[in-house]
């Protein structure tokens, strides 16, 4: 039967493993993200070029990714893992062999950042790691978790790079959240997480660090250094108003007035030139793409299937969420893209696979089963 | 059973993970409305804070300064304009490498190393982002030299810029004035927002007075533009008004004559002449003069200490600023006060001893005439300048009768003439006396005070008001430098309104006629002080002679130039007015330190109204302007010449001092 199959019959096959629901919003998500970047970049093609090429590689590989079953991914969680980890460790090392700060290793010209690995890599671990343990989990298997988070996350912090530690950390936290740690945990490790704050502010930060949360609570304080971000895009969000200034008719954008207005900073751009209710529309759109996706985990194949797609399914949420109450200026600067919108080749990629895992890991009544099992 | 275990758990675990996925979805949702609540108040509530933070970001207000006004005489001669200068200016945040730059830059435009280096002073002072003039007064050749290799240099930029100049350098110095750089004291008094294109501003003389009239009103342009501040478009455009062309009541060509004649006798003084009819002034000179062109760029310290430290104190406006004793030139208007106040009349005569004495006291108060006039009436009193009549006259009507009655031809206050800086003088009285110094008044002040000595000091402008006023009868116009305003080139001239003051009321106006019959007298009538002065004019005039001492001399003594140091000497004065029926000229002369008013002040006067009424045909007026004109160009072509010739001087200085070191060195290269 199965060697009867043409081409369209496969073509089919493999996008039938395709979530529509989310498709179609991840679809409109990206158009509108598309042309804002296109008035974000000053209607440069050229950009606009590369934007659609990295699309594509996403979209490609979300279609693969979609394929690989639960079961698959389970299996190979630990050896992406500790691949991951020697590469973090490399990175280290390279950094420490005179190079300075640096995020990626090179291979030949190819430039590849392994933290963003593990943004996958550690959710899969952990999730892996709860798949055969009797849930809610036990404290033992809680702290063996968070060692699993933390090593990576420690190792990315060292580079530096707070806003993927700060992503790799949620989409570990999100695991065990989800493999039921108990409340009272939860709160315990809220408070001390409230204790440890003043003196991660005073003994474990960089300068630039400790600088971006100063000039959260006063941007004034520095308004051509640090601050200036935040009063350029609170100004650009403000003076857009409930209507907007119009599709590529944003001031502050066009006049060069907003930094990094084509990746950490184009929320601004698209609340400037779109008003409110384009915000909440953007918003709306976000949210049910996060709904969808707890939704899709909820049918996850196994325990692994739902713990990993609610996981990504949250730190979809925390990247838009860090990124917004940043450039609305609730949050300090720290560099996190606006998913999908922002332009930048790798979290384009990135999230695009996961959602393609989270859109194969999920049961299916009737129809094909995953390609790759 | 270990199947249903699992499936138990399995079943469990599900719905923990429901609840956790809803509870995760909740919290979402509450996120995500925080950051809508957030937005909410960033568009909706701050929203007009925003949108003019963002306005202020982009637009830009450029101001376009207003072209000054220019200052022409009554016959339209330019006496203030404004030049048009082309300056090579460096920003020197712009620049990569000065030092480079400048060597290169030096090749296609000569520079001396002194510029250079006071360009480096200057550029030390000032923000690194303001244009600093290396090299003002480009030709049109470095121009377009510069111009071809502009692209190498960036930083360096080629700008016009407007400047104030005085054709005729320091003729009319003092009355024009001059325009100087916007310094923090001016901040103070002006509205910053007219001035934020402006660089100049009017500092003396009329410059300052008629600031407003001339600056204009500022422009401005909004344009947009981007972060690095680069302009983009202009969104709004308000172009400049204009500073008014003002036409000045004085004559060139008797001004000319007033200063050359000042200038000829090597004294210093002033002459102030008054059309009587209406209070224009038609000349108004003080010697010694200085270039107000040195002021406008910023006055060098060598200059300006030079200026400052000048015993003459060239600076100083002698015609209203000059406070003098009167002298005799006040004995017509002491007459009338005499007549009027019935202290006098006309057929009652003194009997001059050649000194006077208040009864009971031995102190003489000696006239001029040693041996005295004898019978002395008024009108002898007057062409003779008899002091004891005068003495006489004032000790017998009382001080406080003398300085009010004095006081109406304005002496004492200010004739509020448009021009800063002027004085009042001083018209003694007993209360003034009280107050300045603390001291009763005696009645030997009022004897000084009769002859215009001792407290009473008058300026210049002052007295020829008051010739004017005698000449018309007591019709008081208050002088005026500013004839006719025009507000743009393609609209006439209007007129100013002239402003009358108080008239002084005579009991009768026949006392007028006597004291100018008097005044007549002294230059056409036998006898007169003045009358070698008069001889043989073509005109009639009336006047009076003035000897005004600056040192008192002993009462056994006689004054003698020749030993007293110039600086004692007297004042000599002079004032006239013609044609004595219908007047239309009224003029005070003061030479300082010249000696009697007869032999210096007189002739003087004699010489500025031939030049006032000899005129070749009234029906060719405009031949004469152009007469006035070609002179006019005439003296600023020789400035230009005298500057010229400064030029080379200084070069083929340099170029011997080069040649002598070459010398130098072969000498010592050969030894």
């Amino acid at each position: 039967m199965d060697r009867s199959v043409g081409f369209f019959s496969t073509v089919f096959r493999l996008l039938s493993r395709l979530d529509l629901v989310l498709l179609t919003a991840l679809l409109i998500l990206l158009s509108l993200g598309a042309l804002t970047l296109y008035s974000a970049s000053g209607q440069n093609i050229v950009m606009m070029n590369r934007h659609l090429v990295h699309l594509a590689i996403a979209a490609v590989l979300m279609l693969l990714t979609s394929q690989i079953s639960s079961t698959l991914l389970n299996r190979i969680s630990i050896w992406v893992y500790l691949v991951g980890v020697i590469l973090l460790v490399l990175v280290i090392l390279q950094g420490t062999m005179g190079k300075g700060a640096q995020r990626w290793l090179e291979f030949g010209s190819l430039r590849f950042q392994p933290s963003e690995i593990m943004k996958l890599a550690v959710p899969m671990m952990v999730a892996s790691y709860f798949s055969n343990k009797i849930l809610p989990p036990s404290f033992k298997d809680i702290i063996v978790a968070t060692a699993l988070v933390a090593i990576p996350m420690l190792l990315i912090v060292k580079q530096p790079d707070l806003g993927t530690a700060l992503l790799v950390g949620s989409a570990g936290f999100f695991v065990i959240y989800f493999a039921g740690i108990a409340w009272k945990w939860l709160f315990a490790v809220f408070i001390s997480a409230l204790i440890a704050a003043p003196l991660l502010f005073f003994y474990g930060m960089h300068d630039y660090q400790r600088q971006r949360v100063l000039t959260l609570l006063d941007p004034t304080l520095d308004p051509l250094g640090a601050g200036y971000h935040i009063i350029q895009s609170t100004i650009a969000i403000g003076s857009g108003g409930v209507y907007g200034k119009g599709w590529a008719n944003g001031d502050q954008s066009r006049l060069d007035f907003l930094p990094e207005r084509h990746t950490d900073f184009i929320f601004a751009v698209f609340g400037e030139e779109f008003g409110l209710l384009g915000n909440i529309l953007l918003l709306t759109i976000y949210l049910f793409i996060i709904w969808r996706g707890l939704q899709l985990s909820i049918k996850g194949q196994d325990t692994f299937a739902r713990l990993l797609g609610g996981s990504l399914s949250m730190t979809f949420f925390v990247y838009l969420f860090v990124n917004t109450g940043m450039v609305s200026g609730i949050l300090p600067v720290v560099g996190v893209p606006l998913p999908l919108v922002s332009y930048g080749g790798t979290s384009m990629i990135t999230l695009m696979t996961a959602f393609g895992l989270l859109m194969g890991m999920r049961k299916r009544k009737n129809g094909y089963g995953s390609m790759l099992r | 059973m270990p199947y249903k275990e699992t499936f138990d758990n399995q079943r469990d675990e599900l719905s923990l993970f429901r609840s956790r996925a809803f509870i995760a979805g909740l919290f979402v949702f509450l996120a995500l409305l925080g950051i809508i609540i957030r937005l909410t108040i960033l568009q909706i509530n701050h929203y007009d804070h925003y949108t003019a933070l963002s306005k202020e970001n982009y637009q830009k207000h450029i101001p376009i300064p207003p072209v000054r006004g220019q200052i022409y005489d009554r016959n339209g001669i330019l006496l203030a304009d404004n030049h048009i200068e082309y300056v090579l200016e460096v920003t020197k945040d712009k620049v990569l490498d000065l030092d480079d730059e400048l060597i290169r830059v030096n090749k296609l435009i000569p520079m001396s190393p002194q510029s250079i280096k006071k360009f480096r002073q200057k550029l030390r002072v000032n923000s690194r982002f303001l244009p600093v003039v290396l090299r003002p007064g480009l030709t049109d050749k470095e121009i377009a030299t510069f111009a071809v290799h502009q692209s190498r240099f960036p930083g360096f930029k080629i700008n016009v810029r407007m400047e104030r100049r005085y054709p005729l350098a320091e003729v009319a110095g003092h009355l024009i004035g001059y325009v100087g750089r916007i310094d923090k004291r001016d901040l103070k008094n002006i509205d910053k927002k007219e001035y934020n294109g402006s660089t100049h501003i009017g500092k003396s003389g009329i410059e300052k007075f008629y600031e407003t009239r001339l600056h204009g009103k500022s422009g401005f342009k909004t344009v947009e533009v981007d972060a690095h501040g680069k302009p983009q478009v202009v969104l709004k455009q308000k172009s400049p008004i204009a500073g008014e062309d003002l036409f000045l009541s004085i004559d060139l060509k008797l001004q000319l004559k007033a200063e050359e004649l000042l200038q000829a006798r090597d004294s210093n003084g002033a002459v102030v002449a008054i059309d009587p009819r209406n209070g224009e002034v038609l000349a108004m000179a003080s010697v010694p003069m200085y270039d107000p062109n040195l002021f406008v760029n910023g006055i060098s310290y060598k200059n300006y200490n030079r200026l400052r430290n000048n015993p003459s104190r060239p600076l100083y406006n002698r015609a209203l600023q000059g406070t003098y004793p009167p002298g005799s030139t006040i004995k017509p208007m002491a007459a009338l006060a005499g007549l009027d106040e019935r202290t006098v009349t006309t057929g009652r005569s003194v009997f001059g001893r050649g000194f006077f004495q208040i009864p009971g006291v031995r102190h003489r108060y000696r006239c001029w005439k040693k041996r005295g006039h004898g019978h002395v009436s008024l009108q002898r009193g007057i062409f003779q300048s008899c002091d004891v009549y005068f003495y006489d006259l004032a000790y017998r009507m009382g001080i406080k009768k003398f300085s009010k009655s004095l006081a109406r031809f304005g002496f004492g206050s200010k004739t509020g003439i448009d021009l800063p800086h002027e004085r009042s003088g001083i018209m003694p009285s007993s209360e003034w006396k009280k107050k300045r110094f603390n001291q009763n008044w005696y009645p030997g002040d009022t004897v000084n005070i009769g002859i215009g000595q001792g407290y009473w000091t008058v300026t210049p402008l002052q007295l020829a008001h008051a010739v004017g006023t005698v000449a018309m009868k007591g019709m008081r116009m208050r002088p005026r430098v500013l004839r006719a305003v025009r507000s743009s080139r393609n609209l006439p001239a209007e007129l100013i309104p002239h402003e009358q003051l108080p008239t002084i009321a005579v009991r009768n106006t026949r006392y007028w006629d006597e004291v100018i019959r008097a005044m007549v007298h002294v230059v056409h009538g036998p006898g007169g002080t003045a009358r070698r002065s008069g001889a043989g004019a073509k005109y009639r005039f009336g006047g009076k002679t003035g000897t005004a001492q600056v040192f008192s001399v002993a009462q056994n003594k006689s004054y003698n130039a020749s030993r007293l140091a110039k600086k004692l000497h007297d004042h000599s004065l002079f004032v006239a007015f013609a044609p004595p029926e219908n007047p239309i000229i009224a003029l005070a002369i003061i030479v300082e330190n010249a000696g009697g008013g007869s032999k210096v002040a007189a002739p003087l006067a004699r010489k500025l109204l031939d030049a006032f009424f000899l005129k070749p045909d009234p029906k060719k007026e405009a031949e004469e302007k152009a007469a006035a004109e070609a002179e006019a160009l005439k003296i600023k072509q020789a400035l230009d010449k005298k500057a010229a010739r400064k030029l080379k001087k200084s070069r083929k200085s340099k170029k011997r001092r080069k040649k002598r070191r070459k010398k130098k060195r072969k000498v010592k290269r050969n030894g």
